[in-house]
């Protein structure tokens, strides 16, 4: 199981209601279906990865989170969950605020454009970085708003969106992540995973 | 009554059944099938709901038409609808013709054919009549309800009508209304009918005739409301009817003329003109948010079944949008809803014929869904 989800289920409480938007396969959802007994949604564009939820049992909707979370009234869930999708979105700022709508909370995971080795690529070898979390070449990216940790800070401080807790991982190891240490960790976490709201 | 209709499973339903348009009927039959087997815990029950044209033969050989069942795609050993696990039940609705009470029955004030002294009937109305159905064969809770089409629209008011009578539900290509241009195709259909002199007000049946014309005509208007400008496209282009040149004459020189005939044609051997008539119109005052005050939202508050909604991206008659407000009037109200677009070019009629990727996610929910009961 990816470390990140066993992040994204510790800052969940329990026998809450989540909606995991582009959910995948529901690796997520099992997990917290499982050991959390959370009831989930999620909300999934690719068709493969619908008929693997519908087979696990897990209800998921087929739709565009660009375009069709509209459908989800106010506050229904307790948290909605986006991992590693906000920088592909044409427009992260108008999803972000739709996310903020439906859920009491927030969780936001974004691969970090500031991990040190990102940084080493793109200084010494001038060329786009292409990393395991960024294994794209620049012509065939998903990622249209890369960011880094401290942009995601600056940009919820921008917003008056409030960050309750935020956790770095980089491979197995995960760190809190506070203002004090948020240069280091900036350097140092291959992923940030951000509980707003 | 037709003899060969003395040999099927009936069901006289006693309790009388007060209809939306005021009017009551009781001790009416209501003609049914079931397959595979009711398990011990009487928990592998599956209802079928047909659509306009279908009855209750959902698979295997009808032995009224001795055609294959509507649903013969879905509905078997291994299949979606897996006959060696679940117990699937089809009735005929009321208004159709294929043994439940409908406007060929003869009504006993004037021993004659009922023709249009049949009641007006709504899609709630044959809902309430299946309703005994289930009593009737001993089971409290549904594992599953399905639908296409019309039957999805049958589905969506049991669901509203009877909430919670079924663990989950998988309404298909359907919509909780029917639109003006559905409206309007049906209109376009009882017109043809009523359009042919042999039909003489719904008195036909009494001559022991059809209006097979008009009756014909209709069928052609469902047939290519049921195809994709792309589907029919393709199986049929501008290739001629076993012919090398147009013969300059108003035969069919076209295939998709041909085909057109032929299912018009095929249909008036199997279908009764007034029925059609009822039917579409029941399918036009279908409108679940007029039953309740608060809308839609109301409509399906409480819902503890679990949907599945699927539509098909190239129908034009039931489109995703209005599958997908199915979806957002139950994500409103909080229930849980799964929800499937299949992309095919075969338009309406995707849901009757061989789509495997809409077959397999049909197959998996209700797997699912009977290991969720079974845990």
């Amino acid at each position: 199981m990816k470390k990140e989800f066993k992040v994204i289920a510790d800052l969940l409480s329990n026998n809450t209601r989540v909606l995991d938007v582009g959910c995948g396969d529901g690796s997520l959802m099992s997990l917290l279906v499982e050991e959390k007994n959370i009831e989930v949604r999620g909300l999934e564009l690719n068709q493969d990865n619908v008929q693997k939820c519908i087979h696990k049992g897990l209800p998921v909707i087929q739709g565009n989170a660009e375009s069709e979370l509209h459908q989800f009234p106010n506050q229904s869930f307790d948290y909605v969950v986006l991992s590693q999708t906000l920088q592909a979105f044409y427009d992260p700022d108008k999803v972000l605020k739709e996310l903020l709508r439906i859920g009491k909370s927030v969780i936001i995971s974004i691969p970090n454009f500031g991990f040190w080795k990102v940084r080493v690529k793109l200084l010494l070898f001038g060329k786009m970085p292409v990393t395991k979390t960024l294994p794209n070449t620049w012509y065939n990216t998903p990622n249209l708003h890369m960011c880094t940790i401290k942009d995601l800070f600056i940009f919820c401080d921008e917003k008056n969106i409030k960050i309750k807790k935020v956790v770095g991982v980089n491979e197995n190891k995960t760190s809190l992540i506070k203002r004090s240490n948020l240069e280091i960790k900036n350097l140092f976490s291959k992923l940030g995973i951000f509980l707003i709201g | 009554m037709n003899k060969k209709f003395d040999n099927i499973k009936k069901l006289y339903v006693s309790k009388p059944l007060k209809l939306d348009c005021g009017k009551t009927i009781s001790n009416f039959p209501l003609a049914y099938e079931t397959y595979g087997k009711l398990n011990s815990d009487k928990d592998n029950a599956i209802l079928v709901f047909h659509a306009l044209t279908g009855d209750q033969f959902v698979t295997g050989t009808n032995p009224i038409t001795n055609k294959e069942g509507w649903w013969v795609t879905a509905v078997g050993p291994n299949k979606a609808l897996d006959t060696d696990k679940y117990f699937v039940i089809c009735a005929n609705v009321i208004g159709g013709c294929m043994g439940s009470f409908g406007p060929r029955d003869i009504n006993p004030v004037t021993n004659h054919p009922y023709g249009l002294d049949f009641p007006v009937i709504t899609i709630r109305d044959m809902v309430r009549a299946q309703e005994s159905l289930l009593d009737h064969l001993g089971i409290k809770k549904l594992l599953c309800a399905t639908g296409g089409s019309m039957g999805g629209m049958q589905l969506l008011q049991f669901c509203t009508t009877f909430p919670n009578k079924t663990f989950s539900a998988v309404p298909i290509a359907c919509s909780t209304s029917h639109s003006a241009q559905n409206i309007a195709l049906n209109e376009l259909a009882r017109q043809a009918i009523m359009a042919d002199p042999v039909w003489d007000n719904g008195k036909y049946f009494e001559k022991n005739i059809q209006p097979k014309n008009g009756l014909a005509v209709a069928r052609m208007v469902g047939h290519i409301s049921y195809l994709s400008e792309k589907g029919m496209q393709e199986k049929f282009g501008r290739k001629l009817q076993e012919k090398a040149d147009y013969e300059f004459s108003f035969n069919a020189d076209f295939q998709v003329e041909s085909y057109l005939r032929h299912q018009g044609y095929a249909f008036v051997e199997r279908f009764d003109a007034n029925s059609i008539l009822y039917i579409t119109r029941a399918m036009d005052y279908f409108d679940i948010s007029k039953q309740f005050d608060g809308g839609l939202i109301d409509a399906f508050k409480n819902q503890k079944t679990k949907f599945l909604v699927i539509s098909f991206s190239s129908d034009w008659l039931y489109t995703t949008k209005e599958n997908k407000d199915i979806v957002i009037a139950l994500n409103a109200s909080g229930a849980d809803v799964s929800f499937s677009e299949i992309k095919t070019e075969k338009g309406h009629d995707s849901f009757l014929v061989n789509e495997p990727d809409f077959l397999k996610t049909l197959k998996s929910f209700i797997d699912s869904m009977y290991e969720k009961i079974k845990k």
